[in-house]
């Protein structure tokens, strides 16, 4: 009985440590010292919020960069419920998604003759992946150059621009982010 | 495998070895009650914790005290969590207004939750209010994983004790645990997160306009993105350094605001096998020989290297029905390459197949990418990483007191052949010592086992599958390896949000979490009341690479022979199949 009433005691009292000051304090110094990293790294143009840095967008339009396939629900790219496939690798409705993918790009392209990155035809464990690799930039770069009259070499440094190598030349993969890419390219028509 | 995939994990080793010592020796201090440089500004903060609560930190207790305490802080804990989800509709820090959440769907998630596995059967940002995340769910990711380094503490005082009835005071683990470990390591992470763009607020979800409208399967257009907020942070940080788990957001650490970079990948896959494998420094120094730690430590990586380059070569090799389709999974300076299905493009295959290993060898089951899009024996890896029984660095103080338990059956083995009575440090292993250790190694397989067996004939159990044939069968054998063993992690395509899963891995949850503590404690009790006996010329070294090896051999045999024949079944078979 007597434990019972210390157990009870230091439930209540470590609730209040780690679960109300640890996080309130965390909050607190976040939103003094980070507030934009804090609040989801926001983009903003003209006072609006017009995505975030690290959330990835659908993109179908020949003029902008696709993004990866992503398998939320009710569409891709749901920012309220991330989600992989979670299809297994011999899973045939897995085999014919990529088909498809591959195909959608080859039509848009279909002078191109260099394989498709396979990246740019699978779905990311997120669902909200904001980047493509570097070989999926610039598979595209042809494509978005001839949707919008533009000479290859101008939007392919404009992809170097938004290319982002390994972090500290080591960790994780040299990527690109897409809907900065596509917002940048959308500015210089403006 | 690239040069780059293998210097990143290279890199991982090298710097979560350097931290072993100077945190083990840290925690050692601790748990000895001596001074360390935070003790200025927590020392008061411990003692009035203990006089709030009516503890006497002086007071030792037998180990069926301990093990009570520890039941009734755990039990309760777990009304909490129940109680906190099924009112979250009333209560306030509830911006997007969820409603309480199912009482099968709460009762999986609070014993889930209490027990350090962090098995989620729900989505977070679609299911849990602020409330729930920081007072129920933020709250048992530090006092579960205290509670296994409780444990731990306890099975290590048995150990060097001599002829003692006390083994430790479990309040007083419990808050030297969370107050001098846990809590200045989440602040100091959740702090390096933000910096990363993990989010910490407490603001309803933000909306915005996308550039392009799309429609959803029913044709209506969709203008909008809401972009998801919340505590998280603070929540991610403690559910990577206590080996919990669970996620924030329903992708876990693959949701860009809860693993941004590359970097933050790094720090997060870190801290998963930090305590696990500082711990081990701890043991050593506790028992007053730090080489009987080093010999545990290098027991567990000898078992983990060769299983984390097999997940990183087939994750790399990628699959061949990809590129038959017209992918190229070649990896180059400017691809990943490789299997990238349910992965991030910022985390490719090294950082992806890393943390796979990592959150399955430790039972901390976060993910950073889908494990049931791994092609058959890339997914097999974290599969039989859990199944050896988390004792593979495993859970915090749970993985070691778990690896405790085989060093126990390695002397006893050795002692058979030799025809000695086995002694482990200098105390006599006996037929109790042993029923117990047995138990603590044979309950999880007879559970995973077991309840598989359930699932795979019961039409609720099959129903749940999303892939079919062999890879269907592992959806299953995941999930309750996963529960039976307090991993946490999921071949994520099992719909397992249904009361038949909700239950029955509640079950399997509760029971590899306490029947295994209560043995472990029983073990510390019997052994404290023992005498030391002399070492002499017949001892078997328990720091040398025969005790290391032997060691390695038993956890697998058990490992092996308890699970090849369903592995055969699932990924196995798949293999097969894939490559014919």
């Amino acid at each position: 009985m007597q434990e019972l009433k210390r157990a009870a005691r230091m439930l209540l009292a470590l609730t209040a440590l780690t679960g109300v000051i640890y996080p309130l304090a965390v909050t607190a110094v976040a939103q003094v010292v980070m507030p934009s990293a804090a609040n989801g790294s926001l983009i903003t143009a003209d006072g609006e919020v017009v995505g975030s840095s690290l959330i990835g967008q659908g993109f179908a339009d020949p003029k902008h960069f696709w993004s990866r396939a992503s398998a939320t629900s009710p569409t891709g790219y749901n920012g309220a419920a991330s989600s992989g496939s979670n299809q297994g690798p011999l899973n045939d409705a897995l085999a014919d998604a990529v088909k498809s993918r591959v195909a959608a790009l080859v039509d848009a392209d279909p002078q191109r003759r260099t394989p498709v990155p396979v990246d740019l035809v699978t779905a990311s464990a997120s669902g909200l992946d904001p980047h493509v690799s570097v070989a999926g930039a610039r598979y595209q770069v042809a494509r978005v150059a001839a949707a919008r009259g533009l000479a290859p070499d101008a939007v392919q440094k404009l992809v170097d621009e938004h290319t982002a190598g390994r972090d500290l030349s080591v960790l994780g993969e040299p990527r690109v982010n897409v809907l900065e890419l596509n917002l940048a390219l959308d500015a210089m028509h403006r | 495998m690239t040069a780059n995939g293998i210097l990143q994990t290279i890199l991982y080793f090298v710097v979560l070895f350097a931290l072993v010592k100077p945190l083990g020796a840290f925690m050692a201090r601790v748990y000895e009650g001596e001074r360390t440089f935070l003790h200025p500004v927590l020392a008061p903060l411990e003692r009035a914790l203990y006089r709030v609560c009516g503890v006497d930190p002086e007071e030792g207790m037998s180990w069926r005290t301990y093990a009570v305490a520890m039941l009734l802080f755990n039990g309760l804990g777990l009304i909490a969590v129940y109680v906190l989800q099924r009112l979250q509709g009333v209560l306030p820090l509830n911006p997007q207004g969820f409603d309480g959440v199912s009482p099968d769907s709460s009762f999986n998630t609070a014993v889930s939750f209490a027990t350090n596995t962090n098995w989620q059967g729900y989505g977070g940002e679609a299911t849990m209010s602020y409330a729930t995340q920081m007072l129920a769910l933020t709250v048992q990711n530090f006092v579960s994983a205290a509670t296994g380094m409780a444990v731990l503490v306890a099975l290590i005082r048995g150990l060097r004790a001599r002829s003692a009835s006390s083994i430790g005071n479990f309040w007083v683990d419990l808050v030297r645990s969370t107050l001098y470990v846990l809590l200045p390591l989440s602040l100091v992470l959740a702090l390096f997160l933000v910096s990363q763009g993990v989010v910490q607020n407490l603001r309803p979800y933000e909306s915005t306009q996308l550039v392009e409208t799309t429609a959803d399967a029913d044709g209506k257009p969709v203008a909008e993105q809401v972009l998801p907020m919340g505590p998280a942070a603070s929540q991610v940080a403690i559910k990577q350094l206590g080996t919990n788990g669970g996620g924030f957001f329903n992708v876990n650490s693959a949701h860009p605001f809860e693993n941004p970079t590359p970097l933050s990948d790094f720090v997060e896959a870190l801290a998963i096998l930090l305590i696990p494998a500082a711990l081990c420094f701890t043991f050593g120094a506790m028992v007053g020989d730090t080489r009987q730690g080093w010999a545990i430590l290098a027991a567990m990586t000898l078992l983990f290297v060769p299983l984390l380059v097999l997940c990183l070569q087939q994750e790399q090799a990628g699959n061949p029905r990809l590129t038959a389709v017209g992918a190229d999974q070649v990896a180059s300076a400017v691809q990943p390459g490789g299997n990238m299905e349910g992965k991030d493009v910022r985390f490719g295959i090294a950082r992806s197949t890393l943390w796979a290993s990592a959150t399955t060898a430790a039972s901390n089951g976060s993910v950073n990418s889908m494990h049931d899009s791994y092609t058959p024996l890339g997914g097999m890896v974290p599969m039989f990483l859990i199944q050896m029984g988390e004792v593979v660095y495993g859970g915090v103080g749970s993985g070691l007191y778990g690896m405790l338990a085989f060093a126990i059956i390695t002397v006893f083995v050795a002692g058979l052949m030799v025809g000695r009575t086995p002694e482990y440090l200098g105390k006599k292993i006996e037929a109790y010592e042993m029923k117990m250790a047995s138990l603590v190694v044979l309950i999880p397989p007879a559970v995973v086992l077991v309840t598989t067996a359930i699932a795979v004939v019961a039409p609720a159990g099959v129903g749940a599958i999303a892939n079919h044939g062999p890879h269907g069968f592992s959806e299953i054998l995941y999930a309750f390896s996963s529960m039976g063993n307090n991993n946490g992690s999921a071949f994520a395509g099992l719909s397992a949000n249904v009361p038949f899963y909700n239950l029955l891995g509640g079950v399997a949850m509760f029971v590899a979490r306490f029947w295994l503590a209560i043995p472990i404690l029983a073990i510390a009790g019997s052994l404290a009341a023992k005498k030391v006996v002399p070492q002499s010329a017949g001892t078997l070294p328990t720091h040398g690479p025969l005790f290391v090896l032997t060691l390695c051999g038993i956890v697998i045999v058990v490992g092996v022979l308890t699970f090849v024949p369903a592995l055969a079944l699932g990924p196995i078979v798949e293999h097969l199949k894939m490559i014919a």
